[in-house]
């Protein structure tokens, strides 16, 4: 019942399915002289199936951002070590040189920002900008570039595209600039779209045109799906595996049904609890997570998370157990990492899942 | 019109009430002389009013008016036309000291208090700085007692009086804001965005300190957010603005059962909820386009560019007024009933978006504004 019940989940990977991106325990680590390093991404995991989306969800300052700048190659070279495998389509990115990357970058992967602003090019007309990608990466006229290019504003929902050709980012609303951005993001059909925060700029009916969007692209053109958010809303309407992370790990993963029928860790359970639901009954009381999220410790001492979690006991920390918290295989298509996760009592056969820890 | 919560409320006058209230913004152009070329209608005659003790939510999308509505009741900003009456008195008439003693009454807290609070300040000289200001009695002593009573009341450790803002997290800087807002005990608190810069598990701290102090002190709140799922799980009554006028006011359980306007329900479906259950079987009412500019208001019902009810009559050039359609339910549409019960139907954002582009180049409303800063739309990230 897990897998299946997803109205969009994408066949398993492994009938003959080859995920179209792999990452193998990627570490990225800021090193700054003077300064102790940040290990800003610890030993993450995840693969996307075609047509796939997957969620990697936490608070600000988890890694999830890092994460999607490494697998893309766009982390500056300076003070910064990645190790651990990126795969695309077979191809390992990791120490791939600059014109490899450049090359993959916009044809086969692309990534969608939070601020469209900062990654168009206030200067350049909107169209002049989605253009010279369709130049660069396909084999076409200027002439059937500008025609391309006008459908591809048309198919993301930007009414009157010639007009808006001509027009400069500065000119469009955010969500405009939003879709533009999608737009050249789409225009080479790329495999794998990672898209880093996309709505969160963006007001409530603007996100769901974006996230329509591209529920659709995934839908009709088998795009894997790298979808990066704080909102566990988004994630439920939208991801079909989910990737918790914490303090630069992850620390669950599971199908999005199972994830918010049954969460494990207690740092999920936790955020689940702490979020208003607009169809909870009201006087419904908010149960948040004490601290924040500067309340940790190194993964090396022990569990990251332990400071603030309710369940913690001695043996979350290394120097008690022996041994630090691993991810663990925890039934069928999950993972997690905790030695108190949350227990349910065993659901009869067919029954509906309880509701998440609240 | 009264926006009770509870028929309990016998205290008779609310602590609050606005009336009629506008704020137009000069648009200025020019290089050597300031010409105005037009008007910001950022608040464009707001009715509305907040019984005791209770908490009146203010929602809509970013640049619809919320926080210039909140500074026009504080008069951080001079309203172009209105009133608002606080505990009887019309706040437009005071000037000087009995202005002074009537903003002491009244308190904002804002959405990222680093912003609002000197970095070069300590704890403690933030919190007595507003003690002093108003010449709060007992000396050195009381005002040390006073500290320590707020930090307790918002749960923070003694050991902050002496640290500088920038060395808490979101959260804590929150609560030293809200510290600030109600050490001059005031009556009613206006929380403009109060939990949106912070982390979800933060939030909730938050917006359950919020609801302890109204229980403790018997605040009285103005909420402002454009979260619907924070402002509905907060409030009493909730009022939805769009376009600088409030669209639709209930009692926020009401709201959510059957939201009345086109744009509530739009609003509210729009809104993800973390259940995937609930998001695969939900209806959703996609709205065509963007929010249109406040410098240029479409004519008629504001909304009739997006609406997906709109009718060939009525919608298009004449203003919907604010009614109420069943006890303490207020909305502003022409077509409510039939669009409660079901007689009309919602037609698809594609639909909207085709005949709204013919419309608007057929009856010349007026020049697209191309200027971004006049159109000023969603652009939160910092929501202001
Ligand atoms: N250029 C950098 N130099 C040093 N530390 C960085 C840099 N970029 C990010 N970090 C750190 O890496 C961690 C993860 O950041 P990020 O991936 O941006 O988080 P998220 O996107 O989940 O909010 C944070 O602690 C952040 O401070
Ligand atoms: N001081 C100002 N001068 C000119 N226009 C303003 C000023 N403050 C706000 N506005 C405009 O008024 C409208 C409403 O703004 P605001 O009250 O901040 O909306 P909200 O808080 O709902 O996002 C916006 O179009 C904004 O650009
Ligand atoms: S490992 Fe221990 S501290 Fe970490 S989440 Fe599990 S119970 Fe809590
Ligand atoms: S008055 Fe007309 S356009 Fe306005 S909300 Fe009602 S149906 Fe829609
Ligand atoms: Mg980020
Ligand atoms: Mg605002």
């Amino acid at each position: 019942m897990s897998s299946g019940s997803s109205s969009i989940s994408a066949p398993p990977v492994g009938l003959g399915n080859q995920p179209v991106l792999e990452v193998t325990d990627l570490a990225v680590r800021f090193t700054r002289r003077g300064e102790a390093d940040t290990r800003a991404v610890d030993g993450v995991s995840f693969s996307v199936a075609p047509g796939e989306t997957i969620g990697l969800v936490g608070e600000s300052g988890c890694g999830k951002s890092v994460t999607s700048l490494a697998v893309m190659g766009l982390l500056p070279k300076r003070n910064v070590q990645v190790s651990g495998s990126v795969r695309l389509d077979g191809q390992e990115l990791v120490g791939a040189d600059a014109e490899t990357l450049r090359g993959l970058r916009g044809a086969d992967m692309a990534m969608v920002f939070q601020d469209p602003l900062s990654s168009l090019n206030p200067t350049v007309p909107i169209g002049t900008q989605v253009t010279e990608v369709l130049l660069e990466h396909r084999d076409m006229t200027r002439k059937e570039a500008v025609d391309e290019a006008a459908r591809l504003l048309d198919r993301v929902g930007i009414p009157d595209p010639l007009r808006r050709l001509k027009e400069y980012p500065h000119q469009l609303s955010g969500g405009m600039r939003q879709r533009a951005l999608i737009a050249m993001a789409l225009s080479c059909s790329p495999r794998l779209l990672i898209a880093d925060e996309p709505t969160t700029a963006l007001d409530v009916t603007i996100q769901a045109q974006i996230l329509e969007l591209l529920r659709e692209l995934v839908v009709d053109s088998g795009t894997a799906l790298v979808m990066i958010t704080h909102d566990l809303g988004v994630v439920a309407g939208l991801c079909d595996r989910v990737h918790v992370m914490y303090a630069g790990k992850i620390i669950e993963t599971a199908d999005r049904h199972e994830l918010f029928a049954r969460p494990r860790q207690p740092y999920t359970g936790g955020l689940l609890a702490s979020v208003p639901r607009l169809d909870s009954p009201r006087g419904a009381p908010l149960t948040p997570i004490r601290g924040s999220a500067r309340d940790t410790i190194a993964w090396a001492d022990g569990c990251a998370f332990a400071p603030r979690c309710d369940s913690a006991q001695d043996d979350c920390l290394t120097e008690v157990a022996g041994s630090t918290v691993e991810l663990v295989p925890d039934g069928p298509r999950r993972e997690l990492r905790c030695r108190h996760p949350i227990e349910y009592p065993p659901a009869p056969a067919g029954a509906t899942a309880p509701g998440a820890a609240r | 019109m009264t926006a009770t919560a509870t028929p309990a409320d016998q205290r008779g006058e609310p602590l609050l009430r606005v009336q009629g209230l506008k704020v137009h913004f000069p648009i200025k152009r020019g290089i050597f002389v300031d010409r105005t070329v037009g008007h910001v209608r950022a608040v464009d005659g707001v009715d509305l009013s907040i019984d005791r003790g209770t908490t009146y939510g203010l929602v809509g999308e970013s640049g619809c008016g919320k926080s210039t509505l909140g500074r026009a009741i504080l008069r951080l900003v001079e309203p172009t036309a209105g009133s608002v009456v606080f505990d009887g008195t019309d706040v437009a008439a005071l000037r000087g000291e009995p202005l002074r003693k009537m903003r002491r009454r009244m308190q904002m807290v804002f959405q990222d208090p680093l912003g609002s609070l000197d970095p070069r300040q300590n704890v403690e000289s933030l919190l007595s700085e507003p003690l002093r200001a108003h010449g709060l009695d007992g000396g050195n002593a009381g005002i040390a007692a006073h500290i320590r009573t707020l930090l307790d009341a918002v749960g923070l450790p003694v050991a902050a009086l002496r640290r500088y803002p920038h060395e808490f997290s979101g959260g804590q800087r929150q609560r030293i804001g809200i510290a600030r807002s109600i050490a001059l005990e005031p009556d009613l608190l206006i929380a403009d965005e109060p939990v949106s810069a912070l982390d979800v598990s933060v939030q909730a701290q938050v917006v359950n300190l919020l609801e302890e102090l109204q229980e403790r002190l018997g605040l009285t709140y103005l909420v402002i957010a454009h979260d619907l799922a924070v402002v509905r799980h907060i409030s009493d009554v909730v009022g939805v603005m769009y376009l600088g006028s409030l669209v639709e006011q209930a009692p926020a359980d009401d709201l959510y059962e059957e939201p009345l306007h086109p744009y509530t329900r739009a609003l509210m479906s729009a809104v993800p909820v973390p259940d995937p259950v609930v998001e695969g079987s939900r209806e959703r009412i996609l709205l065509a386009g963007d929010l249109p500019s406040p410098a240029n208001p479409p004519n008629g019902c504001r909304f009739h560019t997006r609406c997906p009810w709109r009718q060939e009559t009525r919608c298009d050039d004449e203003v919907p007024v604010l009614r109420e359609l069943a006890p303490a339910r207020f909305v502003s549409c022409h077509w409510a009933e039939e669009i409660r019960d079901g007689v009309l139907r919602p037609k698809a954002p594609e639909e909207v978006a085709a005949i709204q582009g013919v419309h608007v180049a057929a009856t010349g409303v007026g020049p697209v504004e191309t200027d971004a800063l006049v159109q000023g739309i969603d652009q939160p990230i910092e929501r202001t």
